[in-house]
């Protein structure tokens, strides 16, 4: 087989199927977290948008790769060949040319992105659901405005939203339930409803998307926020709108089972280990320091959204939280507030026991476990 | 001089030619320095260091008016004390120009007594900062009880430092001529520590205006 | 080598400590020297050690994303290695190799015999390799930086006691950085008044070789760009340690603020970067294709608008801060322009290999490697100016895919076109050049291995900085690809490494010109002799070394000169003596030595240190300044 005939028959049909291979792969796996599959009208927007580049630039990428290689091989210094080129210092047209070339090609790209720009940025539309999503070290909390005389509605983790509704988000890195209570920047990110907008203490940035399917879907914390960024998880599951009111009427509700009823599980929790410090299980229109946990159960993650609810899970966690989760938690135990003390997160249960304060058996972790499962 | 060295390179032989100059007597199209390198050295530096200046004062007027709790700077400007002190600075590089036409002539008593003025000059200048800052600190501003304080302790500290080094500089342009290190041929050097020491003083007309002249927030 | 000569006279009193270090060879003289090409051989070694130390920390992060939910590192050891990772590679490789190189080839390249201030060029270097020991030395004293290379706040510059980032890592990341600043100022100065005022005659600034050029671009751009992150990190240090409020939201202070003077800094370092990359490029295309470079004049204001504009697009890095549509409207448009000065470079490089007759040396592979690895990384950077579309992209692997193409596809291959380039007129002997091709498809192939795949796991939804990623999110077969491809290129450079070390002693004898070079450096010996010239050049066009070897005939085409380089070998004879050369100075290090002292002090906060940092400072510039001059 000769050099030339061999690239025809191997190389072009590798080339070939490698690169129909890289386009079908190219939308990727069905993740829930896959910004080329996307389930949000703005997302589907920016997609649309990015494939069109992507088209442009691919042309220009294999044109000058392409270019490259020729040149390269077409013009290689060979025995026998005249090695005393065309001395070419340059060519004004030419150079011209492949100025204005590229500034054309950049003024079509250019006009759709700027009306993208803008239109992302419409104001809010009257009938959208308005929260406040509010970044913490290392979860979020999810506030449902009070509505109607209806208190508001805290919770963690997961996002409810209504299907084909505009939901308007306020991101806070500034609890404006807890003043003073600044966090480090977040980023909000729900790769198939909408592109990332950063969480900014002192600032008031908001991002609206509307889902067009409903379903769940993964976002993650996009900006480095110190030592568990990786698992600064969270999901939005969209809704059909009658399931999204019965589930805000359900947070809405008081406690399933109260502190007091929970018996010897209510005063683990509420005295032996003051998980009530950070926590609070009885009123679901609260924020405190940690995730409100008076309707857990109705839950299906926990533990900064990277955990399935199990009650195994849940065990391991109440037990020795910063073995699953990395945080800067040592000191917790010692009290929030108390000068010197640096803590981040839920502290360990069995390890770096303060003097004077007890070490918590499995049974006990057990207790509190069933007792949070039961929060409905 | 201290910070920036003569070039101590010399080109080819034969003639010696004048420092930086790598080029002199040759004809065609070859480039002539404007500046000599030592000189262009600190032009350079300088420009640099507007831009370190420029990111504080940005900073400092991004931030006023926005101090949440202790003194506010109305509370706590003495702006004729201050004007004073600004006064004596800039009188200072009327001082660092006589000392340079000085050693320029040649004339080391003089040069020596007005480089002496312009550093007392410094000095008095540091010294009325030093008294500002204590007596804000004494009413209760410091750097952590507000972004003013911050901002303005920060940013006109700085400038403090530099004038601080600039009276080490002249001092030790003082001490070079009392030892007779001082040359006629290191007259450069006494224009480049004035060309720093100008640089520091224009560099505090603006703080000046921008910190204590410039209208306050609110009013 | 002839050897400076001429005992010059010391006055009685300065003798002792005072006296100027006479040693030119040993491993004093490398502690002392004030010779622009050993310096630069200093920079360009030091910061390959510390290539090979980023490049421990990148392996040990693709080792830990090899599989999800990975254990080779903690949490806290990852986030540590991204950080190191990127300083690493942006303060100590990226601009340190640049330096270097032109620390040695821009005095030959103008026909000069020595840098401005060589006493100030030492002590550049001896900062950025004591800057760089002080930031190492973190992982030793409690922890490395751990707020990623970006630092922002307030996760950096909340109080220690905040709990946000805790240990004194941070602490050291912005110290080294101010020490590493104070180091690139003074090379940015020492190569602008070089180039100004050090040129030999005949010498215009039009007639500079382009590399030349490109480096005093980028000297104009360390020049501004480092004031701002100066004044950023000072702002951090004091939040941190003396309570002041620049950045804590609760009293006001906005974090937007660091980033805005972060990335004023940080858009020109990226053209710092690759700047020096264009100009070798620009010099190897027309050796090896033996044609002029198409369009100098072009290339070069290209490279001077590229240098402009990276002014007006810091923003592009905040997209996603909430600027507001308007502010990122024009700076999603300010960043599509700078797409135009980088595509007609593009253009004329293909322009300059375009019939010409080519040779495929190793350094001409990582030439042309450069281009097309540049030319994806600048498309997927067009990718980011449409803002939507970087909303999804930004700080996702995506960007990490977009930034190693243009830094390690551009920046990293064209040094490496560099090294295979020079290596031989710095040490006499020629890179190997079989070795050479292994080092150049292993890199080739294990850089695409290793950096296109992210793209795809970036847009699937792969953010950056996680130490760790689920299981069952279809990133796990592209990111076992990507860390294959990580230690492809790890061989690779060991490669090289062991080219270098070989073929030192080993290779063949280069010659004064053995690439039938273009430029002056071509037109001395090999190594050149301390004094650079015998006699200074006088140039009269552009490539004039070249024009010294041929003319064109009728057509265009090249007609060797009989007497080719014959000027060169004539000067040859000259023995050096009676040019006088700068003498070696211990000060240099002892001033610099001051520095990371005073870094000590700051981050432990303690006045003793401080105090012996101010004398050694001081001590080591008085004693600077009244050195006598030879």
């Amino acid at each position: 087989m000769t050099k030339r005939s061999w690239r025809r028959r191997v190389l072009l049909p590798v080339v070939g199927i490698l690169s129909l291979a890289v386009l079908v792969a190219g939308c990727g796996p069905d993740n829930s977290q896959n910004s080329l599959q996307p389930a949000g009208e703005e997302a589907r927007k920016i997609d649309d948008l990015f494939m069109f580049v992507v088209v442009i630039a691919a042309f220009i990428g294999v044109f000058v790769v392409a270019g490259t290689v020729y040149a390269a091989i077409r013009f290689r210094a060979r025995p026998g060949r005249d090695d005393r080129p065309k001395q070419t210092h340059g060519n004004t047209v030419l150079e011209v040319g492949w100025t204005l070339l590229p500034a054309v090609i950049l003024a079509v790209v250019a006009v759709p992105t700027i009306s993208l720009i803008f239109d992302l940025n419409e104001p809010k539309k009257p009938d959208a659901v308005e929260i406040i999503a509010v970044g913490k070290q290392w979860w979020w909390q999810f506030e449902y405005p009070a509505q109607d005389g209806e208190p508001r509605v805290i919770t963690a983790n997961e996002l409810h939203v209504p299907v084909g509704r505009e939901v308007f988000m306020k991101l806070r890195a500034c609890d404006p339930s807890l003043p003073g209570e600044c966090n480090v920047i977040h980023s909000f990110w729900v790769p198939e409803l909408n592109g990332k907008r950063d969480v900014m203490p002192g600032r008031q940035n908001t991002l609206s998307f509307t889902a067009e399917k409903e379903g769940v879907y993964f976002g993650q914390c996009a900006e480095y926020c110190g030592l568990s960024h990786a698992n600064m998880r969270f999901r939005v599951i969209v809704q059909s709108e009658d399931e999204y009111a019965d589930w805000l009427a359900s947070q809405r509700e008081g406690p399933a089972v109260t502190l007091a009823e929970a018996g010897e599980a209510g005063n683990l929790f509420a005295a032996k280990y003051a998980c009530t410090n950070c926590h609070t299980t009885e009123d679901s229109s609260l924020s405190v320091y940690g995730p409100n946990l008076t309707h857990l159960a109705s839950r299906s993650v926990f533990a900064s959204g990277y955990y399935k609810l199990t009650k195994a899970n849940l065990v391991d966690w109440i037990l020795n939280a910063p073995s699953m989760i990395p945080m800067e938690s040592k000191e917790c135990r010692l009290g929030l507030g108390v000068p010197g003390v640096t803590c981040v997160g839920m502290p360990s249960y069995v390890n770096d026991t303060p003097p004077g304060q007890p070490t918590m058996t499995r049974s006990e972790a057990v207790d509190i476990a069933d007792y949070l499962l039961s929060l409905k | 001089m201290a910070i920036i060295e003569q070039t101590d390179l010399t080109p080819a032989p034969p003639s010696p030619p004048e420092p930086g100059h790598d080029h002199g007597g040759h004809g065609g199209p070859g480039p002539s320095a404007a500046l000599t390198n030592p000189k262009l050295a600190m032009w350079l530096f300088l420009a640099s260091d507007c831009l370190f200046f420029g990111a504080f004062i940005s900073a400092y007027l991004l931030y006023r008016g926005r101090e949440q709790d202790g003194p506010t700077p109305r509370e706590l400007f003495d702006i004729p004390f201050t004007s004073a002190t600004s006064f004596i600075l800039l009188m200072s590089s009327l001082g660092m120009v006589l000392a340079l036409a000085a050693i320029q002539r040649g004339d080391h008593r003089r040069f020596r007594l007005w480089i002496m003025a312009t550093a007392l000059f410094g000095a008095t200048f540091v010294a009325g900062q030093i008294f500002e800052f204590t007596e804000f600190s004494r009413k209760g501003l410091s750097l952590d009880t507000n972004l003013f304080g911050s901002s303005f302790f920060v940013l006109t500290g700085f400038h403090g430092a530099h004038v601080c080094m600039g009276i080490l500089w002249l001092l030790s342009l003082w001490g070079m001529s009392t030892q007779g290190r001082l040359g006629p041929e290191k007259a450069e050097s006494v224009e480049i520590a004035g060309l720093y020491w100008h640089f520091v003083d224009v560099v505090w007309i603006v703080i000046f205006t921008v910190i204590y002249l410039m209208p306050q927030p609110g009013t | 080598m002839t050897t400076v000569e001429k005992a010059p006279p010391v006055s009685q009193r300065e003798v002792g400590l005072l006296r100027r270090p006479r040693a030119t060879t040993g491993f004093a003289s490398w502690l002392t020297t004030v010779d622009h090409k050993k310096i630069g051989i200093l920079y360009v070694c030091t910061a390959l050690v510390f290539f090979v130390l980023g490049g421990v920390e990148a392996l040990l992060i693709r080792l830990q994303l090899f599989g999800p939910n990975g254990t080779v590192l903690t949490a806290g050891q990852y986030n540590q290695m991204f950080t190191m990772h990127g300083t690493t590679m942006v303060f100590l490789v990226g601009m340190p190799i640049a330096i270097g190189l032109g620390n040695y080839f821009v005095p030959l390249q103008i026909g000069a015999r020595d840098v401005a201030f060589p006493r100030i060029n030492m002590f550049g270097y001896w900062v950025v390799l004591l800057g760089g020991i002080f930031m190492y030395s973190s992982f030793f004293l409690g922890g490395a930086p751990d707020g990623g290379w970006f630092g922002y706040t307030p996760l950096t510059s909340a109080p220690l006691d905040s709990g946000f980032l805790p240990g004194r890592g941070p602490d050291f990341w912005t110290m080294g950085l101010i020490l590493l600043g104070v180091g690139s100022t003074t090379s940015a100065i020492n190569f602008i008044v070089t180039c100004i005022n050090m040129r030999c005659p005949g010498m215009s600034l039009l007639r500079m070789p382009v590399f030349t050029w490109m480096m005093l671009v980028i000297a104009f751009l360390t020049l501004f760009a480092i004031p701002p992150v100066t004044v950023a990190l000072t702002m951090v240090f004091f939040d941190r340690n003396f309570g002041t409020l620049f950045f804590d939201p609760a009293a006001g202070g906005d974090p937007l603020l660091y980033q805005h003077l972060f990335w004023i800094f940080g858009h020109p370092e990226v053209y710092i970067l690759i700047l020096p990359g264009m100009g070798i490029v620009s010099e190897t295309l027309p050796v090896f294709s033996r044609k002029p470079l198409f369009g100098y004049a072009i290339v070069v204001f290209s490279g001077i608008a590229i240098g402009f504009l990276g002014w007006g697009v810091w923003a592009h890095h905040m997209f996603v801060t909430g600027l507001g549509p308007v502010a990122i409207s024009a700076f999603g448009l300010a960043t599509m322009l700078i797409a135009i000065p980088t595509g007609v470079k593009i253009f004329n490089w293909l322009g300059t290999v375009w019939g010409g007759s080519v040779r495929l040396t190793t350094s001409m592979l990582f030439s042309l490697g450069f281009i097309a690895m540049f030319t994806i990384g600048g498309l997927s950077g067009v990718m980011h100016s449409v803002v939507p579309a970087d909303t999804q992209q930004t700080d996702t692997y995506f960007v990490v895919a977009h930034f190693h193409y243009v830094l390690f596809g551009g920046l990293i291959l064209a040094l490496f076109a560099g090294f295979y380039y020079w290596y031989p007129k710095v040490f006499g002997r020629m890179l190997d050049e079989r070795m050479g091709k292994l080092n150049f498809w292993t890199m080739f192939i294990g850089f695409n291995l290793t950096f296109a795949p992210m793209h795809f796991l970036g847009l699937w939804g792969q953010p950056r900085r996680t130490y760790r990623y689920d299981e069952g999110l279809g990133w796990e077969t592209l990111n076992q690809l990507v860390t294959v491809g990580s230690f492809i290129i790890a061989f690779s450079v060991l490669v090289f490494i062991v080219n270098a070390v070989v073929s030192k002693s080993r290779g063949q004898v280069a010659g004064d010109d053995p690439w039938d070079g273009r430029t002056l450096e071509w037109s001395i010996s090999s190594p050149p002799p301390e004094y650079n010239f015998a006699e200074v050049p006088e140039v009269h066009s552009r490539d004039d070394f070249w024009h010294r070897k041929y003319t064109e005939d009728d057509e265009g085409r090249l007609v060797p000169l009989p007497s080719g380089g014959a000027e060169a070998h004539a000067a040859a004879g000259h023995d050096g003596h009676g040019i006088h050369l700068p003498s070696p100075s211990y000060f240099p290090l002892v001033t610099a030595l001051g520095l990371p002292i005073l870094g000590y002090a700051a981050v432990f906060q303690n006045v003793w240190i401080a105090l012996l940092g101010a004398v050694v400072l001081l001590y080591g510039i008085y004693a600077w300044a009244i050195e006598p001059a030879d």
